[in-house]
């Protein structure tokens, strides 16, 4: 590898993780999740973050249905986070 | 070993960069057909920007009614504006039945008619002996077509055992005496960096959208194999080519569907004039799309722009009630309440010309290969290397691309590379050794950039680029915006040497990777604006207020720009491939193109 020391910082890698997941395939995404991620996620709950993780792993158009309202997720929490992104602008 | 790192050293007889769908196409076919094959890729490959592509994929099956593969070929050689290489839109047009019968053989659910056939929509610009009817011909997995394909094609290869590299970032290319013997990566979990040596390299990294302030495509849009290419001392192709959609919400770039003008929107300035009424005293605001983006453009350049930077138009929907929208714009109001926080019944939305397809790129014949022009020969191959999707420029877009015939792209050239690959490749499992010094280039590079200590932030210099290239190189052009434009453009091309890296690890440093991904995309900004301003004519998707004709005689000839380590851009050219591939259709000789 390599000379120089590993980021042993491990919040602060998995918050850089996090960051990279937020990139999307669709654009509308990209921008929400990336804004969700700047401005609110430090503040949220263990809970909220852990849905807003569960989010990520979700497919594009699945996470877009879900913003848009055309689809309803049965998790009140990841519901929590829709509602957040929803009104994030 | 090189400056510290130690190499993950791989061999496989291809390596694919990029998962979208012209990656996974050709992923799917060299695995089927046996070679080992590794696909590289930046983002999971079903979160691939072809994922956002919902409209469809053309192909005359002639399900809803008659058509020809050749009327198709017409359709898309007037759309290129007679800039496309007419043997690879025969290529590709004859070929998209046989390519989109596959994906419906590896799983993509292609919405049905009555009979059980796939069911095919009309789409602009698609039409039946040779212009004179409407063609139905665009194949749709419901509104999830890009989707249905990644998930269809990602399943297929690996059950074909093709081997993922998934969140790695390809660095560069690994070249020997001009030809690619493989590719350099980060792999941003553990911050270790792989070297695959290769038979064949085929890129398949999709546009770069994100050269300009706005666009519609998604963050990971970087270009970032068009660069590699660059940096190998090869030419990208036609990149003057960018086409708009005049309607993309302002700071975001999601698109506000011109049905919406098509309702009763309209646009106004900052003196709230309806300005369409003076550019078109008759269309008006349902003007084609290039006119509206000149329109706005104009507009802005005149300092008639709204908002705080007096960037920007609003678009009014708000006369027409919440019940017209409700019935017939659904989804628009959320849009807008989402993405730009305007409640549209109560007020107008900012919007702005957006950057929605890059016809430019690695100049390729219909097989794939890489091409470049040495001395007198344009169509010298680069062994071992090849380009797929909107990376490559085959080109079957030419000067512009319809809609719907770039999933067709993707697939019927992400194919065509594999059988390529299939016929040349000899499986003996042997590798000529790397050079003692392969991929030490790519790690100078990404030490010099993990290190960059400058005053600059790479947000801040990506944003003065995005909004040059905006400015002075989107719908409006002239031989003077241009010229402004390249000066302005080098001084930040330059100022790059300056730019300040924060994040000194290697593990999930997005820091570095957006830094890697700005030098990518300010070279092909160099390329696209010194593209542009060399090109008298206006053509397709590019409009010269000072040449406001198409020069047949004088351009009808693809670009090439060579772009150095120092921004500096070299231009040459190639023939556009006028004649056919075969007897069984005849050249479509040119012709105004008007609608």
């Amino acid at each position: 590898m390599t000379a120089t020391e590993p980021n042993t910082e491990s919040a602060d890698v998995d918050l850089s993780r996090l960051k990279w997941r937020c990139r999307r395939g669709m654009r509308e995404l990209d921008v929400l999740l990336e804004r969700f991620l700047e401005r609110q996620y430090a503040a949220a709950s263990a809970e909220i973050q852990a849905a807003f993780a569960r989010l990520l792993s979700l497919p594009d158009p699945e996470i877009f249905a879900l913003i848009m309202g055309r689809q309803i997720a049965d998790d009140p929490q990841l519901r929590d986070v829709i509602q957040r992104l929803r009104h994030s602008h | 070993m090189s400056g510290g790192y130690e190499f993950d050293d791989h061999s496989y007889d291809v390596v694919v960069v990029g998962a979208g769908g012209a990656g996974l196409r050709a992923t799917v076919g060299l695995a089927e057909s046996g070679l080992s094959t590794a696909c590289i890729t930046k983002v999971f490959p079903t979160r691939s920007h072809t994922v956002a592509a919902q409209g469809g994929i053309s192909a005359a099956l002639g399900n809803m009614g008659e058509d020809d593969w050749r009327w198709h070929m017409y359709d898309t050689v007037k759309g290129s504006d007679w800039l496309g290489d007419q043997d690879a839109i025969e290529y590709m047009c004859k070929e998209a039945a046989g390519a989109v019968i596959e994906l419906e053989h590896y799983g993509v659910p292609f919405s049905r008619t009555e009979l059980g056939t796939i069911y095919q929509r009309p789409f602009g610009g698609m039409t039946t002996h040779f212009g004179e009817g409407i063609a139905q011909r665009t194949c749709a997995a419901a509104d999830r077509t890009g989707h249905a394909m990644l998930h269809s094609l990602y399943q297929q290869s690996l059950k074909h055992e093709a081997t993922f590299f998934i969140e790695y970032f390809a660095i560069d290319l690994i070249m020997e005496d001009g030809a690619c013997r493989g590719v350099v990566a980060l792999d941003m979990a553990t911050g270790r960096v792989h070297r695959f040596r290769a038979h064949k390299v085929i890129l398949a990294t999709g546009g770069y959208g994100r050269a300009y302030f706005s666009c519609t495509s998604a963050h990971t849009c970087t270009g970032d194999g068009n660069a590699m290419v660059l940096r190998a001392g090869l030419p990208l192709q036609d990149m003057e080519f960018v086409q708009f959609h005049p309607t993309g919400i302002y700071g975001a770039g999601m698109l506000i569907t011109e049905g919406s003008r098509g309702e009763g929107g309209y646009l106004t300035n900052s003196d709230g004039e309806r300005f369409m009424e003076r550019y078109a005293p008759n269309a008006k605001d349902l003007a084609s799309r290039d006119v509206v983006s000149r329109a706005m453009t104009l507009e802005i350049r005149e300092g008639r722009g709204v908002g705080d930077n007096k960037d920007h138009i609003f678009l009014h929907l708000e006369h027409l009630g919440p019940e017209v929208i409700d019935e017939r714009l659904p989804g628009i109001a959320e849009t807008a309440r989402i993405f730009a926080g305007v409640d549209i019944t109560r007020e107008p939305i900012p919007v702005l010309p957006t950057v929605h397809y890059n016809m430019g790129g690695v100049p390729t014949n219909y097989h794939g290969d890489v091409l470049t022009r040495v001395a007198d020969d344009p169509n010298v191959m680069v062994p071992g290397l090849m380009a797929v999707g909107e990376a490559a420029c085959v080109s079957v877009h030419g000067a512009n691309r319809l809609g719907s015939n770039s999933l067709l792209d993707l697939v019927i050239f992400g194919r065509a590379a594999a059988r390529r690959c299939a016929d040349t490749i000899s499986k003996s499992g042997q590798y000529r050794p790397l050079p003692a010094d392969a991929g030490s280039e790519a790690i100078a590079r990404l030490e010099r950039l993990r290190n960059a200590n400058g005053s600059r932030p790479t947000a801040e210099i990506r944003l003065e680029m995005q909004r040059i290239m905006q400015s002075h190189a989107a719908v409006f052009r002239t031989g003077e915006t241009l010229r402004e434009g390249l000066e302005m453009l080098s001084a930040c091309f330059d100022s790059f040497s300056d730019v300040n890296v924060s994040d000194r690890s290697l593990i999930w440093n997005t820091d570095l990777i957006e830094t890697l991904e700005l030098e990518n995309l300010l070279a092909q900004a160099m390329a696209t604006i010194a593209s542009a301003l060399n090109r008298k004519e206006s053509r397709g998707a590019q409009a010269r207020e000072d040449y406001p004709e198409r020069d047949d005689v004088n351009w009808m000839k693809h670009t090439l720009a060579w772009v150095d380590s120092s921004g500096k851009v070299a231009l040459d050219y190639r023939p556009v491939h006028q004649e056919t591939l075969t007897d069984e259709v005849e050249p479509i000789p040119p012709k105004a193109r008007v609608y």
